[in-house]
Formats: structure tokens, sequence, C-alpha cells
């Protein structure tokens, strides 16, 4: 079997990277993006990878090059975080809607102004609408896990889109756990190199990128919605073959923790459900009936393994750690209209947006919150619909 | 539709996909010469083909179509957002015969970048069907000189392996005509009228060839349409470099520049003719050397003629020529001039 290193998330990422194997790196320095590249760059010169990194002079550059080497037929890679994502934005939708394959790691910072390099959503959640598949990890080990999965679902002929794979800067970016590492040889017998029919090499006069008619743009993006609903049943799939492979099964789209008898639960995404795990552990003991639905996935949104799992359920408190400014979290707006379609009668919903900014929130403070929204409810009480949960 | 191929041309190790022929009497240079132009033509299929819906008089498919005489073999083209990109590859069908990507407007050298990285990795691992793939990579003024000149600056410093052809029609002619970095002083544009204030662009166009010289890599050149031989020859060497390699082609826009759709070559011509837009190549080695018609002006200036040749026939600078803006088109030959005289200084074969 493999073998367990201490690793920080940023180098847990730049792992995955290398047992993909991948051909072209193209990034650009942000913090706390930062060490990803200087791990992988470390590894190029060391001679444990076999890539071409270019040293890119902006972000925008960093994924118009990866997407440059991806279009060629190489298994291409980027990371970056905050400021560097929203200057790339314009070819974040290029890449997807270009149905390019690539891996793109995001450590994830608020926004700016104020300046401010701790971490909440803003930038990843920032990115929802661009057609990449978009995944979340909780821990290191799930950082390299989601991050060698991501090259899988991204090259699957059902699906052929980008993915991106977040991860809060500091709290795991620079944070050393346990990561056990695969052997080489399993994973390229399960990953291969990446093949794919139609890829830019000289051979065809393929053109990419064509000024289309309405109708036929729209049928494009007809198919992205397509793959999309593909990705969930890959994505399922991965999960399946790379448990039985590696050991570690997390659920597919959601990672469902004390759900069995549950009548409340808490849905969350990122390192901070760690706490919020801890806190449920504790109100169980305490006898509360609650379980965590945490969304390894955010796209193809997991609303039918959602709703399966709540159908009978008497609240649901969402957690995010991003606010769509004059609307509500983008989680909790996401799950609500999704679950309105199974049902006439939803479970109470509220939303609770915390973190921004980086905002340290604790396993207590997930505790008392969740405390307030079920006894809220078995007062016979409506807890608000959007709190923003904020303490100094 | 009969489907497409691309001639394919056997390479051995170490030699060129195959060899360019061009006739030009005379001419000693490192490339073989034999043959006509029309031989030329026959032989090699250009990689722009009829059919696109470019304007009539449009420069651009020329310069395109000239440059890819001297492809010289498998080859990928990146196309920066501009004319030739939305007139060229109306879905589904496309008029190039080569490999062709549309990426943004700003970054046609970092998508050029990865696509050369990507080439070396696979060459590298074994899995390029070919034993080499040139980029060569279009981009309009608007492309180059402004919004996607941070990516030029970038993979010319990085130093990829890839031809980058400027098609300078001097303003976004896309989008209809408005003032570029590449626009000269006084012309008319649709964000640079003129009125009673203002005589149209008040600032004279950026040194672009002269800037990526600066940036000290293989090949720099100027060319134009009208210059055609001269033109392959520099796209020939620029691909030939290991290295980035550039060159600014002048591309008259009948549009933009109001002129008549037949003149579009003459005009090229004038453009040269008045030392508006002087032919060099650049290279490390060899500095500023001059070229073509632009040698002949320097070893006989009276060859060289006043701007007004290559102003009056422009619907852009039909203001110059009123008797009261005579002193605009004064301080236009005065510029000229000057930076014609700044280029024999520093040109190696000029004579002194």
């Amino acid at each position: 079997m493999g073998k367990l290193v201490a690793l920080t998330g940023n180098y847990a990422v730049a792992y995955a990277a290398k047992y993909a194997r991948v051909d072209v790196i193209a990034a650009y320095p942000i913090t706390p993006q930062t060490s990803i590249v200087e791990k992988l760059a470390e590894l190029i010169e060391s001679g444990e990878l076999d890539a071409i990194m270019i040293r890119v002079e902006s972000e925008h550059s960093a994924l118009a090059a990866t997407f440059g080497a991806a279009v060629a037929g190489a298994r291409a890679f980027t990371a970056t975080s905050s400021q560097g994502l929203l200057y790339m934005h314009e070819f974040v939708h290029w890449t997807s809607r270009a149905r390019i394959p690539a891996v793109m790691a995001i450590v994830t910072r608020a926004l700016a102004p104020p300046w401010n390099i701790w971490p909440d959503h803003s930038d990843f959640m920032d990115q929802r609408d661009a057609g990449w598949i978009m995944g979340f990890a909780m821990d290191n080990q799930e950082v390299f896990d989601l991050t060698l999965q991501a090259f899988k679902i991204s090259e699957d002929p059902r699906v052929y889109l980008p993915v991106m794979i977040g991860l809060e800067g500091f709290i795991l970016g620079h944070t050393t756990m346990l990561v056990e590492l695969p052997e080489q040889e399993v994973v390229d017998q399960w990953l291969g190199p990446r093949k794919q029919e139609y890829v830019i090499d000289g051979k065809e006069p393929l053109a990419l990128g064509n000024l289309a008619w309405p109708e036929d743009t729209e049928e494009m993006f007809m198919e992205i919605q397509k793959a999309m609903d593909n990705a969930k049943k890959v994505i399922k799939e991965v999960d399946e073959e790379y448990g039985k492979l590696f050991g570690r099964k997390y659920g597919g789209l959601i990672q469902c923790i004390n759900c069995e008898d549950a009548k409340y639960f808490a849905v969350s995404m990122g390192a901070w459900s760690g706490d919020l795990i801890e806190a449920v552990n504790k109100l169980r003991e305490e006898g509360y009936p609650i379980g965590v639905i945490r969304i390894r996935f955010c796209r193809p949104f997991p609303y039918e393994d959602i709703w399966e799992k709540v159908k009978n359920s008497k609240g649901v408190i969402v957690f995010d750690r991003s606010i769509s400014f004059g609307a509500w979290g983008p989680l909790f707006t996401d799950l609500l209209t999704g679950l309105y379609h199974y049902t006439n009668n939803l479970p109470i919903m509220s939303n609770v947006v915390a973190g921004i900014g980086g905002v340290n929130i604790t396993y207590n403070d997930f505790a008392k919150l969740l405390t307030s929204f079920i006894e809220t409810i078995e007062k016979g009480d409506k807890p608000p619909v959007f709190t923003w949960y904020h303490k100094r | 539709m009969p489907a497409q191929t691309l001639p394919q041309v056997p390479i051995k190790k170490g030699e060129p996909a195959y060899k360019l022929w061009i006739f030009e009497p005379g001419w000693k240079g490192e490339l073989p010469l034999i043959l006509n132009p029309r031989q030329l033509a026959e032989q090699k299929r250009p990689a722009i083909l009829p059919g696109h819906r470019l304007c009539a008089g449009c420069a651009a498919p020329i310069i395109v179509k000239l440059a890819s005489f001297a492809f010289r073999g498998p080859t990928i083209v990146v196309n920066a957002t501009g004319c030739l990109e939305v007139a060229t590859t109306i879905f589904p069908y496309t008029s190039w015969a080569v490999p062709w990507i549309h990426n943004a407007f700003e970054n046609a050298a970092s998508t050029g970048s990865g696509v050369e990285s990507a080439i070396k990795a696979m060459k590298k691992t074994g899995r390029l069907p070919y034993e080499h793939v040139d980029v060569v990579i279009f981009g309009g003024d608007g492309g180059t000189f402004d919004i996607g000149f941070q990516a030029l600056s970038g993979a010319a410093e990085r130093g990829h392996d890839f031809l980058y052809i400027l098609y300078d029609n001097e303003a976004y002619m896309n989008t209809g005509i408005q003032r570029s970095g590449g626009t000269p002083k006084f012309a008319w544009t649709t964000t640079s009228p003129v009125g009673k204030v203002l005589p149209g662009k008040m600032q004279h166009k950026k040194p672009i060839a002269d800037i990526m010289v600066a940036h000290r890599i293989p090949y720099v050149a100027t060319g134009t349409p009208a210059h055609w031989l001269d033109f392959i020859k520099k796209v020939r060497k620029g691909i030939e470099v290991d290295g980035p390699a550039f060159i600014h082609a002048l591309s008259p826009c009948d549009r933009g520049w109001r002129h008549d759709t037949a003149i579009t070559i003459e005009i090229a011509r004038r453009a040269v003719d008045t030392c508006y837009f002087p032919l060099w190549e650049w290279t490390p080695e060899k500095g500023y050397m001059l070229t073509d018609r632009s040698l002949a002006i320097a070893r006989n200036p009276k060859l060289k003629q006043p701007i007004e040749k290559f102003v009056e026939v422009q619907g852009r600078f039909k203001h110059l020529l009123k008797p009261e803006n005579r002193h605009l088109l004064k301080e236009l030959q005065e510029w000229v001039d000057t930076v014609w005289e700044d280029l024999l200084r520093r040109a190696t074969n000029a004579p002194k």
C-alpha cells in the first residue's frame, strides 16, 4: 500500500498533480496558493516530476496557457486564489465552454477591498456559473484524493469539462496533516495518460473557438448542461473505483455524517465542516437528532442526493462561507430552489452566513447556532431565513 | 463537403519539413531559391482558403496566405480575437487548412505558450506524431499593441518557440474603427473623430516592433503584403529561429482607412515608399538591417516620397490636405523623418 507523509494542503495538491503525471503546469504566484507552484517547481527540479512549468506573467495567462496545453493534448494543471481567480475569470468560462479538460486548485481567500488574505469561499463561489465541475475538500487527505480524482472526472468522455478543487487557504493550505500517498503504479494503471479524440496536435485542420450562430451556440451550452448531469454519475463511479483501489470512499457528491434517524440537518462545505461535525457529535451525545451533510461538489449541485437525506426532516440549516450580496448564501439559494422541485411542503430552511473575511468560526459557535435552530423549531417558532452570524 | 487534409510531408530527423523555394535573382541567403512565384503558389497550399468573409480589399487574408507559403510543415495557428478570427471560422465552417485555435482577445501569446509547451512535453514522452510542430500566432493591433501586450511581452521574455505575426490595420476595425495604440497621429477613427476641436487622434503610433527588439528575442521584422517576397522570407526566418519571433505586418483596411478596395497593395507600397512604414529586420547578431525597398531608399534617398503620397489616398487623413491643416501634415512629415533618420542611424547596412 501507500505511505503516510505529513503534508500541508498545498503540498497535497502538488503531490496529486505529480501522481497524475501532469505534462504542463502554468501558474502565477498569489498568497495563499504560492506554495503549490513552489513545490511543483521543486519536484520538477529534483527530477521527480517530468513536466514543463510555464512561469507566466499573470493569472489570465496562467489559465490561457493551461488551456493551450490542454487543447494540444497535454494533461494540464494550474492553481490560484482570490484576486488571481477573478483576474482569470474570463478564461474560466472560456475553458469550460470550449469543453477542455484541465484541473485547477483554488486555495480560497477573501476578495478585496479591504485587502485580506484570510480564507472564505467568496472567490470560489464567484465561479459557479462558469461550467466547471466544482469540488471542495475538508482535509488534506481529501485535498489529495479529490485533486487526483479531478483528472479522471475531467477527462471522462461523458464529461470533458474542467474541474476546480477548492481548499481553504491557511486552514488547509498551510496546515500540516497526515496524508496517505498511493503507489504510483496503481495510479498509472487507473488514470493512464490523457486521451482525447479531438486535440489540436498538428494532424487535422480542426478549428476551435469559432464564431457561431445563436442556435449552434445554445446547443453547445445545452451539451454542457448534459455533461454536468453525466458528471454526477461519473463522480460517484470515480469515488467507488478510488475507494476500492486506495481504500478511501467519500460518498460521491455529498458526505453524510450522523444522517440515519436525523430529524435536523446542517449543510456545509469545506474545512469548517470539521468543526461542524465535532459540534454535531457533541449534540448527538446530548440527544439532539441532527446530522451533517457535507457538500463535496457544488457543481453539479447534488439536489437529488440531499433530498434523499432531508425529505423526512423537520429543519435544514445551511452554513455559507460566502454571500451573494442582496440575496443569501449561494449554497442555501441553490439548495432551496432545488428542493422545491420535490415537494410543496419543504422542511424549515434557514441560512447562516459566517466566517467571511476569515473570521474564525469554532465548534462552540456551531453548537450554539445549531441548538438555537433546533430549539426554536421545537418551540413551534420559525427561525429567521437568513442570519449573518458575526462575532467580535 | 470533402474532408480537408494537410499535405503530409515526411520529415527526416534534423531537417526542415520541406524546402521553400523563392524566386529572387542574385539572392544568396540561407534559404534555397529556385523556380518562380507561380510554381510556389501551385506547390504550396495556403493556410487560408477561399470562402472566408473578410471584406473585399482586406489585407489580412493576403498576409496570412503569404505567411503560410513559408510554413515548413505541421503548424498550429493561434488567433487573437479580431476581424481575422470572426470572419474566417463561422461555425460550422473554417477557412483554415491548418489546425486553428481562437482564444480570447488579450492572450494569444499565452495560449501559444501553452501549445508550444504541450508540444515539447508530448515530444519528450513520445506522444507527438511529428518530429516537430510550429506555432504561429496572428493578432491584430488591438490584440497586440493594447490588450494583448502583457501576454506577448511575457511570452517573449520566457522564450517560447513561436512566431507572432501582427497584422496591423491601425485601429479596432472589427468593432467599427476605434482608435488603438497602433493608430497614427491625426487619423480619423470613430473614437478620435475629426471636428472643430480636435484633428483626429492626438498621439503617435506606439513603436511596437522596436519594443519587441528591446526584448532581444532572436528575430524581429516588419513587412507588408506589397513586398511579398521580403515578407515570405521574413516569416520563414521567424519560424526557423529557436525562440520567439515577431513580425509587424502593415495591413491596409479599406473600411477603416477609407480607401478604394482596389488599392490595398498600392497603399502598403506607398507606406514603405514614404518611409511611414520602413522595412527592416533585426537579429541580436546583426542589429537592424533594412530590407527590400527601404534599403533601396537608404541607398538612394531620392526615392523617398513625401508623406502626402501615403495620406492623399485615404479618407481618414483627408482633413490633413485642407490648406488650414498644412501644419499638421508638416508635423506628420517631421515625425516620419525623425523616425526614419533614427532607423538609418541604427541600421547596420545603411550607407553611412
